[in-house]
């Protein structure tokens, strides 16, 4: 394998800080201005998260026209102990230029957007703080150039993500959501915490390029142990199975913010810590393994709970799940299919951020409503949404022409082109994923804006107004086209951090695989379309037990019930019985012991001179007596 | 003369002085009692001064009879002062201490 080097940063590269400082400034402004910004604070969020995508545009360009497209930029040292030496290093290279390209496009969409639907809300201003943060967070993410700076951004971005899904604090279900979505981070990032740890003390450093280039002479175990770790890391982020509960109860959070942070952008920071470690990945087809596993299992996971959710906003969660599934899978699959992970999450950002956008502004038109058996007959009344929720659908069911078709069917021939049995299992768990996709977004797209109006009397739909609109519709335009013009020229883009790959042949062919997938998703949508074009049952029906299953989350918050509250409950009461009974008991038992034998003592204080005369000629008398005892012997 | 008899004498009026301390009750001739007591010492002091040929015991008795004046003065004050807030001179009202 070739040594991998990065070049120092010259030029405008150089300024890559700026990118990070911009939105860092806007917080820290919105943060500091207090209640004088509320007027205008939001415009400072939009203004500054607008100018990194500019400057990013400016970056990109830049880098393009690079001989080795890579560009470092090493700020200050972090810490210096020893041999050890951490410094706060950016990296500007193909990877981290996509992202943060995504991040400050779409970010810059969603914060226009969150102009529109906070209008109203009373914390505008903080809201948009926080979405600065965010930004800031996630961009130190994506452009640390080693693993110490993406700890840093990963923590930030965790942070944001916890203020933001509990932005509304008064309400008793966003405070758990933000706090399981926290507590379920932290367990994950202990991973990565350890992951740190080992590189420390087997390499001697977390830097990028060191770690890559020593990361061959590694022994199995310690490159097991190294993935895995990773693994545990991008698990909790990106809400993959087995910490996928927290990503839906993130939806309590404001729109906007599920469509950036919970869709678009921090939950596939666990893909971008996969891709950006391939080297570490592509070593030990162990932990590749262990990649597709938890991929595949969780697409289907997330499309069979996403089937069953009655929630707008949960369905769509449930769906991002799945579709974060597919590029952990992709991921997983090594080689050639790092790029087409990265491209559909890419893809993914601009549908998934549409379609949430959409949803929010259904909600806008419904009174917040978000049952979708409320729904109905909503596309004569705002035909904007509608259209732009139609390409979002388009592009994720993956019908030929649009975006998923170039992005997932890669994916699921990739998926299998893995030797023997594994590839027709993991193969055949993506296109059943699939046909689930296809069946649960049609389901949601079909109950919300077709078939009878089911809504209370008092609802009014009505379009969006043009604030909220416009980055749908750039979102809806994105959601068709980017998935096809993005496919080629990114992977090609990509090839300076994967490598160059050839095409791997696999059981099926390329067109056997868009075959099978086009009749899948056809089939799934067309079951949705017969089952559901003329509305739902408004309570739920009493169902067989995989349903009952798929609507109890698959069992996945009885197992965390089981096997950490219920513990952990025990364990608590048992220590404050402990405390209760054990150590107070000693406490107070020995205080009672002492003042109890006080005051059988102080029985002796009679207050009569005479007795006390007594006691001491008694005393005197015994002296007296022991005195003569021992002289006359 | 034999110094038994001196030693007895001071026996006596010892215990005379202890039963006089536990049994009455006014605080004057408690008081008294305790000087008794003080004075058979003093008797006990003196006679050994005698019979070892030595002037220590006597000396010593001179140091008792100055603290004892000392301790008088000191006591009898007391006694006043306790007569003059409880109008009562008797040993057993004057139980501030009693638990």
């Amino acid at each position: 394998m070739d040594e991998i080097s990065y070049a120092p940063a010259e030029g405008l590269l150089s300024f890559t800080w700026v990118l990070i400082a911009l939105p860092a400034l806007g917080a820290a402004i919105l943060l500091l201005a207090g209640r004088r910004a509320d007027k205008w604070g939001h415009w400072v969020g939009v203004t500054t998260i607008g100018a990194a995508f500019a400057l990013a545009l400016g970056l990109f360009g830049s880098l393009a026209g690079l001989e080795d497209k890579s560009a470092q930029l090493d700020l200050f040292t972090v810490i210096e102990v020893g041999s050890v030496k951490i410094d706060a290093s950016l990296l500007f290279d193909p990877l981290s230029a996509v992202f943060c390209l995504l991040i400050t496009g779409v970010g810059f969409l969603i914060h226009v957007y969150a102009v529109g639907y906070m209008a109203h809300d009373p914390g505008r201003r903080k809201f948009f703080a926080y979405f600065n943060l965010f930004a800031a967070a996630m961009l130190i993410l994506v452009l640390g150039g080693n693993y110490f700076m993406t700890f840093v951004g990963w923590e930030g971005v965790g942070l944001a993500s916890y203020l933001l899904i509990a932005f509304w604090q008064l309400k008793p279900a966003a405070a758990t959501a933000g706090k399981k979505a926290f507590l379920t981070n932290r367990v994950a990032d202990v991973g990565f915490l350890l992951a740190m740890f080992l590189m420390l003390g087997t390499l001697g450093t977390v830097d990028f390029a060191g770690v890559f280039n020593g990361a061959a002479e590694l022994s199995t175990t310690t490159s097991l142990a190294l993935g895995l770790l990773l693994l545990a890391a991008a698990c909790g982020k990106s809400g993959q199975w087995p910490f996928q509960t927290w990503l839906p109860d993130a939806m309590e959070g404001p729109t906007p913010v599920s469509a950036l942070i919970h869709a678009a952008t921090m939950v596939t920071a666990g893909v971008y810590l996969i891709a950006r470690s391939n080297v570490i990945f592509s070593l030990n087809p162990d932990v590749q393994t262990a990649v597709v596993v938890v991929g595949a299992l969780t697409l289907l996971f997330g499309s069979i709970v996403g089937c069953a959710k009655d929630d707008i906003k949960r369905v769509l969660a449930w769906s991002t799940v799945s579709q974060i599934g597919y590029m952990f899978l992709a991921v997983g699959l090594g080689g050639g299919a790092f790029a087409l992970g990265i491209i559909h999450l890419l893809a993914h950002g601009f549908f998934k951020a549409g379609l949430f956008l959409g949803s929010g502004s259904v909600m806008h038109a419904m009174n917040d409503q978000t049952d979708i058996r409320r729904f109905g007959g909503l596309w004569r009344k705002m035909p904007l949404t509608y259209a732009t929720f139609a390409a979002g659908w388009l592009a994720i069911i993956g019908l030929f022409p649009f975006s998923g078709y170039f992005t997932k069917d890669p994916i699921i021939a990739a998926a299998f082109t893995r030797e023997g049995w594994q590839g027709w299992v993991v193969g055949g768990a993506a296109l059943l994923g699939a046909a689930l996709t296809a069946f649960y977004m049609t389901r949601l797209f079909v109950l919300t804006f077709h078939g009878p109006k089911r809504w209370t009397e008092d609802v009014h739909p009505h379009e969006s107004p043009a604030i909220m609109t416009g980055p749908l519709v750039l979102l809806g335009i994105g959601s068709l086209a980017a998935g096809g013009l993005m496919a080629s020229p990114v992977t090609e883009w990509l090839t300076p951090v994967f490598g160059e790959h050839h095409e791997a042949h696999g059981h099926l062919t390329h067109l056997q695989v868009t075959v099978a997938t086009t009749v899948a998703v056809v089939l799934g949508a067309a079951l949705a379309w017969v089952l559901f074009r003329n509305g739902t049952d408004e309570v739920p029906r009493a169902a067989a037990w995989p349903v009952r299953l798929a609507r109890a989350d698959l069992g996945g918050e009885a197992v965390n019930r089981g096997v950490f509250e219920r513990p952990s409950r025990l364990a608590a009461s048992a220590s404050v019985a402990m405390d209760g009974r054990v150590v107070d008991g000693a406490v107070n038992g020995l205080s009672a012991a002492i003042g109890g034998s006080s005051r059988r003592l102080l029985t002796l204080q009679t207050g009569f001179v005479r007795s006390y005369a007594l006691s001491i000629l008694s005393g005197a008398v015994i002296v007296v007596a022991a005195l003569m005892v021992v002289v006359t012997q | 003369m034999n110094p038994e008899y001196y030693l007895i004498l001071a026996a006596a009026l010892f215990c005379i002085g202890a039963v006089g301390v536990l049994v009455r009750r006014n605080s004057i001739v408690v008081f008294m009692c305790v000087e008794l007591m003080l004075n058979a010492g003093n008797l006990t002091l003196v006679t050994f001064a005698r019979t070892t040929g030595t002037v220590d015991g006597q000396v010593m008795a001179f140091f008792v009879m100055a603290v004892a004046a000392a301790e008088v003065v000191v006591g009898l004050a007391i006694i006043m002062s306790i007569y003059r807030s409880r109008r009562s001179a008797s040993v057993d009202d004057a139980n501030l201490l009693k638990a």
